[in-house]
């Protein structure tokens, strides 16, 4: 298969009090095999090639398990691919010729450090919120003296698949975190050893994200429709039965 | 811990309050809807429903004033929303589009606070036409006197300005209730993963069943057909 040649609208900003412009770029050489932050790798060797700074862009793992890559792509946080990771894109999916706009994960809670980099530390503060949870300390306890049953460990996990990138705040037209702080509380509030916290937790991390300039939550449902792994806006809706739970 | 007060005005809070008021007003406009149908029924029917809800006295005025209540608590957290959302992104994108797949964005949910807004107008509007308006006397078949809600009704829905108005705002409400109905069930916590697809589907009927409802009636009315019902002479 030939190479392609992309044509890239990217968001620069200096720092976090430039303005920011977008910056066009034509990148010939793309292959269909490379991901998408390859490709992004290829145009950054050529900026520095002659002398130009390179887009700074958030990775670390690169298969879809840390978080840190959420950028919007066309319009769409991680880009085109339900339950796909930035870095999980690959340039098969488009074509010779194509345009692609890469944007930061937009919010007020999220302000930009550097070109597609965003500061996301609001989203830890809303887990620093949660607090602790009750263990004995000591030497680890036998793994199977608190029994949690298949079905509640099985949906516990999946909420805990969350990987923190923010898509779901990228996208929300109200840039709301209920999606992520949502998951969090639906995986800790379900099993045993989050109980005894459950509306402490419940409690402060609503108030967190909201402290945090998140928005509110007007059920668009297309967080779910953004997040890299599928977390279900069922949690939302259970996050809104637990604080009821918790304030009464 | 947060009181009460405090926890109704968190965002977890509001949500719910945004879909207790909507349920309710869902109520209402459905038992509004059955009270307008009665221009379909005998002659004395619209009048003599009016006259019924009339004999409450006290209790209609609390009703009121409590629909009164919700409408206003209802559209104050809506548009509090709205404004929200652009402080809560500041620099707004130059592409943005819907992942679709699970996304429930829709023309429908994209302007709940536009259609919402042009609802609360459209109410104060509404009352002032209907319920403030100038009413003659009827006579039931029984010799009751009551006020002639009826007549006012035929008569408003022969100005095409009015028909035509009333069937838009109609659709809007449609329009609103497309995605409300579904987002209630939601911020509700009335959720399933299984039947998410099924609910919003109901939603969406229901909403259609009660926008053409209540665009009928004028539709009808304007082309002639209440004239019949009414069993009066119209131009
Ligand atoms: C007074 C004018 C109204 C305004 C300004 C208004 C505004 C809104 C807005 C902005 C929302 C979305 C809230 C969000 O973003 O989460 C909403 C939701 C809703 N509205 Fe209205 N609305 C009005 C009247 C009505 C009426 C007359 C009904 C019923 C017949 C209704 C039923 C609903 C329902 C069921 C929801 C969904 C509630 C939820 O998401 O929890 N609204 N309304
Ligand atoms: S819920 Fe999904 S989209 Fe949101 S932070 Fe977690 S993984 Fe990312
Ligand atoms: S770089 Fe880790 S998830 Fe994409």
């Amino acid at each position: 298969m030939s190479d392609m040649t992309i044509n890239l609208k990217i968001w620069r900003q200096k720092n976090t009090n430039d303005s920011g412009h977008f910056e066009d770029y034509i990148l010939a050489g793309v292959n269909e095999h490379m991901s998408f932050l390859e490709m992004l790798d290829v145009l950054n060797e050529k900026l520095i090639k002659e002398g130009n700074d390179p887009v700074e862009f958030d990775y670390d793992c690169r298969e879809g398990i840390c978080g840190s890559c959420n950028m919007v792509i066309n319009g769409k946080a991680h880009g085109p691919k339900h339950k796909t990771a930035a870095c999980q894109l690959h340039m098969r999916t488009y074509s010779d010729g194509d345009t692609i706009v890469i944007e930061p994960p937009r919010a007020g809670a999220f302000p930009v450090i550097k070109d597609l980099v965003v500061d996301r530390t609001a989203l830890d503060r809303i887990i620093e919120a949660g607090g602790y949870i009750s263990v004995k300390t000591g030497a680890a306890p036998e793994a199977n003296l608190i029994p949690v049953e298949q079905d509640v460990s099985n949906q516990a996990f999946d909420y805990a698949t969350c990987i923190g990138c923010g898509a779901c705040v990228a996208a929300c037209p109200n840039s709301s975190a209920s999606l992520f702080t949502a998951s969090k509380l639906s995986h800790l509030n379900r099993l045993p050893q989050g109980r005894p916290e459950r509306s402490k937790r419940t409690i402060a991390m609503v108030e967190q994200m909201e402290k945090e300039g998140f928005g509110d939550c007007s059920n668009y449902a297309e967080c779910e429709a953004v997040c890299p792994v599928g977390i279900s806006i069922s949690s939302i809706a259970e996050m809104r039965r637990e604080y009821m739970k918790a304030i009464f | 811990m947060p009181s009460l007060l405090e926890a109704f005005q968190s965002q977890v809070g509001r949500k719910i309050l945004t879909g207790i008021t909507g349920v309710l007003l869902v109520f209402f406009i459905i038992f509004h809807l059955a009270g307008n149908l009665a221009i379909f029924g005998d002659p004395d029917a619209m009048n003599s429903y009016s006259y019924f809800l009339h004999q409450f006295g006290p209790l209609l005025w609390i009703a009121r004033i409590g629909l009164l209540l919700i409408f206003v608590i209802h559209a104050w957290i809506g548009i509090s929303i709205w404004l929200k959302k652009r402080k809560a992104r500041p620099v707004d994108y130059k592409v943005y589009s819907s992942k679709g797949g699970p996304s429930k964005q829709s023309l429908s949910s994209r302007s709940m606070a536009f259609t919402g807004v042009v609802l609360l107008i459209f109410v104060v509007f509404h009352i002032n036409t209907f319920a403030l308006g100038d009413m003659g006397d009827a006579m039931l078949a029984d010799g009751t006197v009551v006020h002639d809600v009826k007549t006012l009704v035929i008569d408003t829905f022969q100005n095409p300005l009015y028909a035509f108005g009333y069937t838009f705002v109609m659709i809007l409400l449609g329009a609103h209730l497309g995605h409300g109905i579904w987002s209630a069930f939601t911020s509700l916590t009335l959720r399933s993963k299984k039947a998410s697809a099924v609910i919003y589907s109901i939603g969406v009927i229901a909403a259609i069943f009660i926008a053409v409802g209540f665009l009928v009636i004028p539709l009808y009315i304007y082309f002639g057909g209440g004239c019949d019902a009414a069993l009066i002479h119209c131009n």
